[in-house]
């Protein structure tokens, strides 16, 4: 009795869960829906595209699975599910259904269940590089092509189409070479990094890992992870400033950490932003740091691209056409934003 | 040797530290018998058993099987299970998540691989063979509780059992359910199988035992065919007075009288919980002191329980000086002015951890409610009054309950309810367990207590305690009311024959 | 527990009687603390006063640090004791529930807009909504344990898994940002008031709790169900509400740390805020010497073992210790004070420390 009980709220905890997930998506997709159903109501020209469109998938929907994290991971996942949903909709010729997951095995049971189901694409954002040969082999033999966005996995590149990937070490290599073009005479950085292992943080460390081992002006005043938490960046800046230690740059690999580590700057009347003593730096483009950047309050913001939704469309359209992906690792185009040079339509148009 | 006996224990012994817990003792059991085994707490039912389970070691004494001349050893349960002598404990240690036949089965085949098929096909051809209403493919926990024993029962007879040894199976079922039971016994017994039935009922001994064996402090009293033995005969060998001389043992406390025009102070009729106590009637006048008295496991306890709430009131009527009231839980109870000093110390009395201050006040700040605590000095000057007044021996008020003897554990929670200043006092086995100074001081401040005005119900396993202590009996046998005794009445003679009922 | 009397007079007498005393074992781990810091580093014990970005004065320094940013842990280490004593076991699910209770506090404060201009409601009526919310949530997990008898750790596991999920729910996923200077007054400081905010309402929990644990029969209730149900029960208390008023209690506390958590950065990331805040509260618990088993508790004693917790944390980010390896370095605090506690080690001990005696005597 009391076994059944727990299971049943076990239960019940995992279908708040998911509601809770559901919740925010109908939502996105409600209004989603209601955009579209208005576009195509007042715009004819509208309802021709997406009738070419609709020859183009042969008059019949393209059926995708598609298996992503949890959208409430992070606010660039947030962005990056909402513009999954807007794509991949009937309007647009699609028949797409979701599964989320921050767990590999629950994400590649979804994988096998998608691949059952017969959908035409799995688009999958995996939680984990490692593991998915054989059910990449599973797709593969029932027909199934398999398209990875976000994030590789350690598969045979035979084994799918085609992976949309962000180029960390790009996005801090633009990073570094921009905090390289404002001249400082000595650079002492303060380094927060992002939970220890993930690609951002590899990607991200890896630029400023070199630039200090290359230059004798430039030094690390302290490199410690926050793991994506604001508050921990401020604990490890308030730490150095409670030391005395000199810096003039915050590089931090997130926008919720610079935040932090801005906290602990305003406490000590610390100036940073532009003409300030402390260059910050954040990334993941989040609308409100993009707003401190236009307020001089940080520096520079880089992008992490969550649009990945149009490439792969692009993707399937062109295999659907019956063309061929030349090159299957496909790299986003990734910005990064100045606080001198951005504009509010580079917010309204990148801000996540 | 006697030719058909199946299991002879002979001068047994065990102790414990600081307990001789058997000395000496024989026990003999015949093949195809249903054999009881009896006494009253401390007797050393229980340590005999374990010792022949294998539970317990013996320190000396020898244990023959089947007639044959060279003794056994049993070091171990498994042994003991590989001997034959299987025993069915009174907590069923079965698992109910499990098919019924997995339970009979479990940990019993040889290899790693199971023959399910084969298992549950056994399984039910057992179960028909010995009438048992289940299915071997049915989930134990579906199955009643008097099945579920007989389940039990049926693990242990497959195993080749020649000694079967039930520890108190029939205390959680309903008459039929034991009525069922004792078909299955009586079954066996016509198969040949030796069975220890160990039971606190008198009736169940009388209906369906062959021989009884009665122990008392860790001594054998004796072995005696059934029909040698009146009921009587039985109550006074375990509780260890013989009849010859007891009639002269009279209460010294006079009977009590209620004065003219004056209602009980507290009175239940028809009052049972979900302890499995039969309704009965209840009084207590202004001043009285009563007991309630049986064997142990007659009831005596769960009544009182029932009268304060402790356990669920299933149904029945309280009045207090005649009002209908209504005590549905512990603090109705003690808001009408009743405390209650439960008979297992440890598990319901002392709260062990908190000091002795603590423990003298819980009751108290529980009835002044959440926001109404004593300050640290009225509380040290409270404790330090009960504790000069009851002379509780303890370093301070602040030492924890759990390190001090039982006598003055006692001693606390007695100061407890005291505090509480109850119209009625209920005290069961408040002596228990501890030295005979304290014993004596408790019983001198019952009558005090009484003379002041409470009522007091006062619970003993010692006949001599209750005869001098109340001015009326109330009898149990079985779990019910069998009796009231009152003014001449009151000796042990008349106590044991209405505690052995039935013929005299 | 140790019950015999010793008997030995003078210094050592006095000692011992030092060393029984619960609120000693987490000291002596801050004492430690200061020590090593003090010899490594004295500039640890500096403080200055200084003026923040908007000209106000601010104390700052690592006492200060640890003061301010320990606040959160002492705070919950007070609702954490209660139920610890109460149930005997833990709920970690304080975590998840902060987040909720943020989000509560945001999503009153910011109405539909994620991003207001100005505040949609005062903040006292956002962090009571929050307050109630939490304990909402709270007495959901009592009602699990006291109710339906689920281990403590297994009943707020639900939450644990779901309440983050639920936190995000609260705003449509969307991370509110709050604008408005007031809300910065909990989590940073008052202007005119250079000690952290945090601090104060920290010592307000605590005077408070102290109000309720002298005017009030909590303790005595508490430790009494914690230590014998059975007994509680026979003495008229009410088992079951005393172990759901621990969780509401410490529901209360959550909503206070999630009003301290969103007011320092006048916004919230539902999946790390408070982050293994839960684990943090235990071993303050257990810090202060309190028997995870339930029982008797020392209420002083978590709240040291709270703010050494901290002062770990902070020691370890001033020497630059990698903060992810911190989880290692509690792991070892947790195993010595498991295995000081074990009932078999502690009967070692005094078996020890009785043949010492004998041999003293000798």
């Amino acid at each position: 009795m009391k076994r059944k009980l727990v299971s049943a709220l076990v239960c019940a905890a995992m279908v708040a869960t998911v509601l809770a997930g559901c919740g925010n998506s109908s939502s996105d997709t409600a209004s989603t829906d209601a955009a579209a159903t208005e576009e195509t109501a007042t715009d004819d020209a509208a309802a021709e595209d997406t009738a070419a469109e609709d020859t183009a998938a042969s008059g019949d929907l393209i059926k995708v699975g598609i298996i992503n994290n949890d959208p409430n991971e992070s606010g660039y996942r947030t962005a990056n599910d909402a513009d999954m949903k807007a794509m991949f909709t009937e309007e647009n010729g699609y028949d797409a259904s979701f599964a989320y997951s921050l767990k590999n095995d629950e994400q590649i049971t979804a994988a096998q269940k998608f691949i059952q189901d017969g959908v035409d694409y799995l688009l999958l954002s995996a939680a984990d590089t490692a593991g998915w040969d054989s059910v990449l082999m599973d797709a593969q033999a029932a027909g199934t092509r398999v398209i990875l966005f976000d994030r590789t996995i350690d598969a045979d590149p035979s084994l799918y189409e085609a992976s949309i990937v962000s180029d960390m070490e790009a996005e801090g290599q633009t990073a570094v070479e921009w905090l390289a073009g404002q001249g400082l005479d000595e650079y002492n950085i303060i380094h927060i990094q992002g939970v220890m292992g993930s690609a951002a943080q590899q990607g991200r460390t890896k630029a400023v890992d070199e630039m200090v081992a290359a230059n004798d002006n430039w030094n690390l005043v302290t490199q410690q992870t926050a793991e994506w938490n604001a508050e921990k960046a401020q604990q490890i800046v308030q730490s150095v400033i409670d030391s005395g230690q000199e810096f003039n740059v915050i590089y931090a690999e997130n926008d919720d950490m610079a935040k932090g580590a801005v906290a602990a700057l305003d406490k000590a009347n610390i100036s940073h932003g532009v003409d300030g003593d402390v260059i910050i730096m954040g990334f993941d483009t989040n609308t409100w740091a993009l707003e401190e950047l236009l307020a001089g309050n940080w520096n520079y913001d880089g992008q992490c691209n969550p649009y990945q939704a149009s490439y792969i469309d692009e993707v399937i359209k062109t295999i659907e056409s019956g063309g061929t992906i030349e090159e299957k690792t496909i790299i986003m185009e990734e910005k990064g934003f100045d606080a001198e040079t951005i504009t509010q339509e580079d917010i309204d148009t990148y801000g996540i | 040797m006697e030719d058909n006996a199946v299991l002879q224990m002979r001068n047994i012994h065990k102790s414990f530290p600081g307990v001789k817990a058997l000395s000496g003792v024989d026990f003999t059991l015949r093949k195809g018998e249903i054999h009881a085994l009896m006494g009253e707490n401390g007797a050393g039912k229980s340590t005999l058993i374990k010792v022949l389970t294998g539970v317990y070691t013996k320190d000396e004494g020898h244990i023959y099987l089947d007639g044959h001349e060279k003794e056994v050893q049993v070091r171990s349960p498994q042994e003991a299970q590989k001997l034959g002598i299987s025993p069915v404990y009174q907590e069923i240690t079965l698992c109910p998540n499990l098919s019924v036949a997995e339970n009979m089965y479990i940990g019993r085949t040889p290899g790693a691989v199971q023959n399910w098929r084969k298992m549950n096909k056994d399984a039910d051809k057992l179960l028909k063979s010995l009438d048992i209403p289940a299915k071997a493919t049915q989930q134990l926990s579906t199955c009643s509780l008097a099945v579920q024993q007989m389940i039990a029962i049926a693990r242990a007879v497959d195993t080749d059992c020649k000694v079967l040894i039930l520890d108190e199976p029939t205390s959680s079922l309903d008459e039929q359910e034991v009525e069922k039971l004792f078909k299955l016994m009586r079954d066996l017994r016509g198969r040949g199988v030796g069975i220890i039935f160990v039971t606190h009922f008198l009736d169940q001994v009388y209906e369906v035992c062959d021989r009884i064996t009665v122990m008392r402090d860790g001594c054998l009293v004796g072995e005696y065919e059934i029909k040698d033995l009146p009921r009587v005969q039985l109550v006074s060998k375990m509780l260890g007075k013989e009849l010859d001389d007891l009639s002269d043992i009279q209460g010294e406390y006079k009977s009590y009288e209620r004065k003219e025009g004056e209602l009980p102070v507290f009175e239940v009729e028809q009052l049972y919980s979900n302890a499995g106590i039969k309704p009965f009637d209840f009084h207590i006048d202004k001043g009285e002191v009563n007991g309630f008295t049986g064997l142990l496991g007659s009831g005596r306890s769960e009544c009182v329980r029932a009268i304060f709430g402790a356990d669920r009131v299933l149904g029945g009527k309280v009045k207090k000086n005649g009002k209908p009231i209504k005590i549905s839980k512990p603090i109705d109870a003690m808001r009408q002015g009743i405390g209650y000093l439960p008979e297992d110390r440890k598990r319901d009395g002392i709260v062990g951890d908190l000091s002795v201050r603590d423990n003298i006040i819980l009751a108290q700040q529980v009835l002044r409610g959440f926001l109404k605590p004593y300050s640290r000095a009225e509380a040290d000057k409270i404790a330090d009054e009960y504790i000069k007044l009851l002379n509780i021996k303890t370093a301070s008020a602040d030492t924890p309950i759990k390190s001090l003897s039982g006598g003055n554990q006692q001693k606390v929670i007695l100061a407890r309810w005291l505090l509480t200043h109850p119209e009625y006092l209920i005290l069961d086995e408040p002596t228990r367990g501890i030295d005979v100074g304290t014993k004596v001081d408790i019983q001198k401040l019952v009558l005090k207590l009484a003379s002041e005005g409470m009522s007091v119900t006062f619970i003993s396993s010692e006949m001599d305690e209750m005869l001098r202590t109340c001015s009326r009996l109330i009898v149990m046998r079985d779990r019910r009311v069998v009796g009231e005794l009152t003014g001449s009445d009151l000796n042990q003679t008349s106590i044991m024959s209405t505690i052995a009922g039935g013929d005299k | 527990m140790q019950t015999n009397e010793t008997k030995n007079a003078g210094v050592s007498g006095f000692f011992g009687r030092m060393i029984r005393k619960q609120v000693m074992i987490p000291l002596a781990a801050l004492l430690l603390l200061f020590l090593f810091n003090l010899i490594m580093d004295p500039s640890f014990f500096k403080i200055e006063l200084g003026y923040n970005s908007a000209g106000n004065p601010v104390l700052s320094g690592f006492l200060i640090t640890i003061l301010d940013s320990g606040s959160e842990l002492a705070i919950l280490a007070i609702g954490m004791t209660l139920v610890t004593a109460a149930t005997g076991g833990q709920d970690i699910s304080v975590g998840a529930t902060t987040a909720i209770a943020g989000s509560v506090l945001l999503r009153v404060l910011c109405g539909t807009n994620s991003r207001p201009e100005t505040l949609q409601a005062p903040i006292i009526v956002a962090f009571l909504a929050a307050c109630v919310v939490a304990m909402l949530f709270g007495a959901f997990n009592g009602v699990l344990v006291a109710v339906f008898k689920i281990q403590p750790m297994i009943a707020t596991l639900i939450l644990y898994t779901a309440g983050r999920s639920i936190a995000a729910w609260i705003n449509n996923n969307e991370l509110p940002v709050v604008s408005d200077e007031s809300l910065t007054y909990f989590g940073e400081f008052i202007p005119g008031i250079p000690i952290p905010t945090p601090f104060f309402i920290a010592v307000a929990c605590m005077i408070v709790i102290g109000l309720v644990l002298k005017f009030t029969n909590l303790r005595l209730y508490t430790q009494a169900v914690g230590i014998n149900e059975n007994s509680s029960k026979l003495n008229g208390l009410n088992p079951v509400f005393i172990k759901i008023l621990s969780f509401v209690i410490l529901g209360l506390c959550v909503a206070v740390v999630g009003l301290i958590k969103v007011a320092r950065i006048s916004t919230i990331n539902y999946s790390v805020i408070a982050k293994d805040i839960e684990m943090d509260a235990i071993l303050a618990v257990a810090l202060g010497g309190n028997a995870l088993s339930g029982g008797k508790f020392n209420m002083t004693a978590s709240i040291i073992g709270a703010y050494v917790i901290q002062c770990l944390t902070t020691t370890l980010y001033k020497f630059q210790v990698r903060s992810d390896a911190l989880p290692a370095y509690k792991a070892i605090v947790v195993i010595v004070l498991v295995i000081v506690s074990a009932p078999v080690v502690r009967e070692k001990f005094n078996a020890f420390m009785a043949k010492r005696k004998v041999k003293e005597a000798a």
